[in-house]
């Protein structure tokens, strides 16, 4: 089966000239630099301490000082998902730079060296794909603890296979090319091939994945908060959601809002790394 | 090729396919066996309290479940009765894992497979009318429709589902399996299992609906450049008629290879939608298991939901085979 290959060598002015012609990816830019905006500037954004309790529980949305309204707790709505955005994205940053890393490293030394090496490296990644993501990260971040450190390394060490894929793939293109053999026949080692002649080549899908990636991660990191299984010092999305399912019926505005957080954090790297996708493949260049 | 020959080739090649199937399962069961073994926490102290006991009491519970032998010696013990189709004692449910875990299953499945058939359909549906106008309104609708639903994380959207048609339409039930209140006999003890379970496969489908539209729509659009759909148009063939014969046919391959692709993240999906529906299915067992270390069932829990993912990855695979005759096995 043919992985999607999108174009190899793409420059990247090229590339980023296609994408500001498309409404969809820099819309995604847009929302993304939203988001960073409001996690750099939260202390200075949010009202109130989010973790600072009051009196006034179970405000409505509109209440005076409490635009969001408050939690049961008599916690700022607003502040928590100002804050939160913080946590969500440092995970999803982080956890998909693990994740490109590893896939990196293994789908680059897979698809060059091919052999056994390829063959054991393909059942492993085939093995991580198989087991079912979700249900491993609950269980390590149940066991081992759920501080943001754990959290980002056990997203990561289960969100490679894709790019491992990827990279295997476009590695056993390149390698029998022209510029490969020639590498090669000027005596350079294959880490510097690697490295410096192929991985180049191959960065723009990678970086599409990646930017998905990071929208993946977002959501499985607010999956585990939901869990109860979040950062216990941070306020989290998925933590306050956590916490609204027990006051759904009462408190509607404790799961809207985390809830369109996530909702629209995780849509602006879908539409960012979607417009990346259309800009870097040349099929679809010309044209719309 | 007579169609003899066909069925045999494909059953080898499904043998061919589970006997390949075996060490991934083993590489399963030794990871997470490996993994749960790691961690921190005793499961003895779980198992008997916090407080105090005296240390012979200890000792006794520890060498009762195996738990005073080495790591190895108990992953090979495991292994060994992994084959017998002895998957351990829940220490917490008191009850096999085996009988527990495929009973909870059974209810999973029964929203996982709903929701399968239903996001197929819809997404199919709605793929096709994206593709036949592109650029379209209805096109952009659908597009639209589809990065909403790989955005919105599926236990939100449960929780809107349960304020708006069970809090404030009071339409349906909030949650759980069936009334508790009513015995239902019948027709209405169906009836009643199908209103409970309206929000949650809502919740789980909308996702893949999603994905399936916009995987239908973007091979339909690439299919129907294709030569033989102009030989076919030039033949005189309704439009309607190219698109749902010829054009889906061809579509039809990555749809299904993304039903495979998707079951394991549906596994993820129903265990947050079981949570916040209250629904008693596999996906509450390992919540609860999670918090009372109830090793055994977790372990049973991921060989069993990986062992159904590689089958379900093997079927999709045949289905596939069947459906392109140019796949040879």
């Amino acid at each position: 089966m043919a992985a999607s290959a999108p174009a190899a060598t793409v420059g990247a002015a090229a590339v980023w000239g296609q994408l500001m012609r498309q409404r969809r990816g820099l819309l995604g830019l847009a929302m993304i630099v939203v988001l960073a905006l409001v996690a750099i500037l939260a202390p200075w954004l949010a009202p109130h301490d989010p973790f600072s309790t009051s009196r006034n529980a179970f405000l409505p949305p509109g209440s005076a000082g409490h635009l969001l309204g408050t939690d049961h707790l008599g916690r700022d709505v607003l502040s928590g998902v100002i804050y939160g955005s913080r946590v969500s994205l440092i995970v999803g940053l982080a956890a998909a730079f693990t994740a490109t890393v590893i896939g990196i490293l293994v789908g680059a030394v897979s698809g060059f060296f091919g052999g056994l090496v390829d063959e054991i490296l393909m059942r492993i990644t085939e093995l991580f794909q198989i087991i079912p993501r979700f249900v491993l990260a609950l269980i390590v971040v149940a066991f081992f603890g759920s501080g943001l450190f754990n959290l980002i390394l056990v997203i990561g060490i289960l969100s490679w296979p894709q790019t491992a894929r990827l990279v295997r793939s476009q590695f056993l293109r390149h390698r029998t090319l022209p510029y490969v053999d020639a590498a090669r026949v000027l005596g350079m080692r294959p880490v510097r091939i690697i490295f410096r002649e192929i991985l180049p080549n191959v960065l723009a899908p990678v970086i599409v994945v990646a930017s998905l990636d990071i929208a993946q991660a977002i959501l499985l990191e607010a999956s585990l908060g939901f869990f109860g299984l979040g950062d216990p010092n941070l306020r989290s999305w998925g933590g306050m959601l956590n916490t609204a399912q027990g006051y759904v019926q009462r408190a509607w505005w404790m799961s809207v809002f985390p809830g369109v957080a996530i909702s629209l954090a995780v849509l602006g790297f879908n539409l960012f790394g979607d417009g990346l996708n259309d800009a870097t493949d040349p099929r679809l260049r010309s044209g719309s | 090729m007579s169609a003899g020959r066909g069925t045999k080739a494909l059953g080898a090649y499904a043998l061919e396919r589970l006997v390949n199937a075996v060490p991934l399962v083993l590489g399963v069961i030794v990871v997470n066996f490996l993994l749960i073994s790691l961690a921190p926490g005793d499961p003895v102290t779980a198992l008997i309290g916090e407080f105090p006991a005296p240390p012979e009491y200890v000792e006794r519970v520890r060498a009762q479940y195996g738990l005073d032998q080495s790591v190895p010696e108990r992953l090979v013990r495991y292994l060994g009765s992994v084959v017998r189709g002895d998957l351990g004692f829940s220490f917490a449910n008191r009850q096999p894992v085996l009988d527990l875990v495929v009973q909870r299953l059974g209810r999973t499945m029964l929203l996982m497979l709903t929701t399968v058939v239903l996001a197929t359909f819809v997404g199919v549906v709605l793929g096709v009318w994206a593709a036949r106008r592109p650029n379209s309104a209805v096109d952009g609708g659908a597009t639209g429709f589809a990065l909403a639903g790989y955005s919105i994380p599926e236990f939100w959207l449960g929780q809107i589902l349960i304020l708006v048609f069970a809090v404030w339409l009071g339409w349906l039930p909030a949650g759980g399996f069936r009334s508790i209140r009513a015995e239902y006999v019948g027709l209405d003890a169906v009836w009643d299992q199908a209103r409970h379970m309206i929000l949650p496969v809502l919740a789980l489908s909308f996702r893949y609906m999603a994905i399936t539209t916009r995987l239908t729509r973007a091979s339909l659009l690439e299919v129907m450049n294709a030569d033989y759909i102009l030989a076919a148009r030039a033949r005189g063939l309704s439009e309607r008629r190219v698109l749902w014969e010829h054009g889906l046919r061809a579509a039809a391959l990555p749809i299904i290879t993304v039903i495979g692709y998707n079951f394991s993240f549906i596994v993820a999906g129903s265990a947050l939608v079981e949570t916040v529906f209250g629904w008693p299915g596999v996906g509450r067992l390992m919540y609860d298991s999670i918090f009372t270390r109830d090793y055994p069932v977790l372990l049973g829990i991921l060989l069993l939901v990986s062992i159904t993912v590689i089958l379900v990855n093997l079927v999709t695979d045949i289905a596939y085979a069947l459906a392109d005759p140019r796949v040879r096995y």
